[in-house]
């Protein structure tokens, strides 16, 4: 008894070292995006570590969107270097991708597939390994059983959320790349969606990027947040100390105060 | 809801030699060939449970055979040309109608991606645009053949149209034609993906505008001078040509089909070129991440 004991504890004090070497699953260095003489994103550095869920928090406007569909790979940065598991995006784009996924709000599966054909068609562009197999875990694991051969635009909002993130899931990415994923969702299922993110990100190797204009559900699930304000990061750190840490109450007021007053909030 | 399971190091992506350290060739072909097949598959998906897609595959061809059928029957009836205006006016439409069919395929397993606003989704993936046209060309191939099918048979059957009268240039004809609709398909699309969803009304009567200049109907002599420069462009107008002096009976310029054939291969090369640069520029500017009305300026 005693010895399985210690063997667990040996294979997990083994896994967490081999994850501190391991580099980080994303790393973003001094990224900018201009269009002509606008500037969405200005000079952004950061990295996901593994089983780490970091937040990217800002007001609409602020450059999380363009940031993640840079490190997508679906929008050109004017500088700056993303790297996926240190394979540079720039310089070997489909590999690097094979190691991500992601799931958007505006990012609606096609409504003429059923959900079956949707995740093999992914899955099929994602190169996921005994697919038939996949499928069926993740058709199980996100209770869409009922709704494996309805077209994905039949179902409701928060059917179609669980879909998108059952396709995010379906390579098992280093990076998971989440821009709002509750938005759609009653308290209960988005609750449950939470707890099954977090435990995905715990027991692999994996990192997640996180959007959500939900500062509870951030405080609650991320690891570590980014504030970004007018394409520049503003502030950095833990979101259950960081409010104390600037005299506010709450994760939200921070977030009032950096949409609203940034400058305040600047070295 | 069932808790996630994820097995260390991500075991369920393709092949250890998809990692960091490189792919062997192998292993990196079969994943770029699973990709192209995704493409394909879709649009076999959507086939399979939509008689709104499957009807257009050979419906309007058909009536324009039967058309013509009936045309070319009335014209041998009234002229003592001594020409056989089957295999001249009605295997031309047949010809046309390929092209247009093979064209089609493309640009309409391009356009399910603009209806669905697709294209953030496939582009996030390990696709490449290589892998993304050459599944819309067999697409286009699988489509446009159910087209084929049905034309020659109606013509046939219905109209007695002998393809013996071509003999072997039948499938020089075809290939330079299949050719052509795919260049035309890839450089439809790709003027779709650089203007937006509005642009499809430009894609359609690409073939109608076409037409006067590949001199289906008529010879190219036919033609004012300045028509004659531009029939000169098309790889079309030497497969016509030919098959007009096939029919009757003339010898046909071998090195003209060539040339015909060089365009085309040209043309697909060009068209592939202007889609990838078009790609890039919407990477550049953001349009495939926000592909929705209008595309910017």
């Amino acid at each position: 008894m005693m010895n399985g004991i210690w063997l667990s504890f040996q294979r997990l004090a083994l896994e967490m070292m081999e994850a501190d070497l391991m580099p980080a699953t994303l790393s973003v260095i001094n990224l900018r995006k201009h269009y002509g003489d606008v500037t969405a994103v200005d000079g952004v550095s950061f990295e996901v570590a593994r089983n780490e869920i970091v937040g990217l928090l800002g007001p609409n406007g602020a450059g999380k969107t363009t940031t993640i569909n840079m490190i997508l790979g679906v929008l050109e940065p004017s500088a700056g270097t993303i790297c996926i598991e240190e394979v540079d995006l720039a310089r070997h784009r489909s590999r690097a991708l094979e190691r991500t996924n992601f799931a958007a709000v505006y990012a609606a599966l096609p409504g003429n597939l059923t959900v079956a054909q949707n995740l093999r068609i992914f899955g099929m562009l994602y190169g996921v390994k005994e697919l038939s197999t996949r499928i069926r875990e993740l058709i199980e694991q996100f209770d869409l059983v009922k709704f494996r051969d309805t077209k994905y635009g039949l179902l409701s909002s928060g059917e179609q959320t669980r879909v998108s993130l059952a396709k995010a899931m379906l390579n098992e990415p280093s990076l998971l790349l989440l821009d709002e994923p509750t938005a759609s969702l009653d308290p209960a299922t988005a609750r449950e969606i939470r707890s099954q993110i977090r435990a995905f990100a715990l027991q692999g190797t994996s990192g997640v990027l996180w959007t959500s204009h939900n500062m509870y559900e951030v405080e609650d699930v991320c690891d570590r947040v980014l504030f970004l304000s007018h394409g520049k990061i503003l502030l950095e750190g833990d979101p259950k100390t960081l409010p104390r840490e600037h005299g506010k109450a709450t994760l939200e007021d921070l977030f009032i105060q950096v949409a609203r007053e940034p400058l305040t909030l600047q070295d | 809801m069932r808790a996630l399971q994820q097995p260390a190091h991500n075991a369920r992506r393709s092949g250890p030699g998809l990692g960091s350290n490189g792919a062997p060739a192998s292993g990196a072909g079969r994943a770029a060939l699973n990709r192209t097949g995704a493409i394909v598959l879709r649009q076999l998906y959507l086939l399979s449970g939509s008689p709104a897609r499957i009807v257009p595959l050979f419906a309007w061809v058909a009536i324009d055979i039967v058309l013509w059928g009936f045309i070319t029957r009335y014209l041998n009836s009234v002229t003592n040309s001594g020409l056989n205006f089957v295999p001249a006016l009605l295997g031309a439409v047949l010809l046309w109608d390929f092209m247009v069919r093979v064209m089609q395929g493309i640009t309409t397993t391009f356009f399910e991606d603009v209806w669905t606003r697709n294209f953030l989704n496939f582009f996030a993936t390990p696709l490449k645009t290589s892998e993304y046209v050459l599944g819309l060309v067999l697409s286009s191939i699988a489509t446009s053949l159910v087209g084929l099918a049905v034309m020659l048979i109606l013509a046939s059957a219905v109209f007695g149209l002998s393809f013996v009268v071509y003999g072997a240039m039948l499938v020089p004809f075809l290939l330079v034609l299949f050719m052509l609709g795919i260049g035309l398909g890839i450089a439809g699309s790709a003027i779709v993906l650089r203007l937006g969803p509005v642009a499809e009304w430009f894609i359609w009567p690409i073939p109608a505008l076409l037409s006067p200049f590949a001199g289906v109907f008529y010879p190219i002599s036919t033609l004012p001078g300045w028509m004659q420069y531009c029939a000169r462009l098309l790889p079309a107008s030497y497969v016509f040509e030919g098959m007009r002096a096939v029919v009757s009976s003339r010898s046909i310029s071998i090195p003209n089909l060539l040339l015909g054939g060089a365009l085309a291969v040209l043309y697909i090369f060009l068209a592939g070129w202007f889609f990838g640069y078009i790609y890039r520029h919407a990477v550049r500017n953001g349009l495939i991440a926000r592909y929705s009305a209008e595309g910017p300026g």
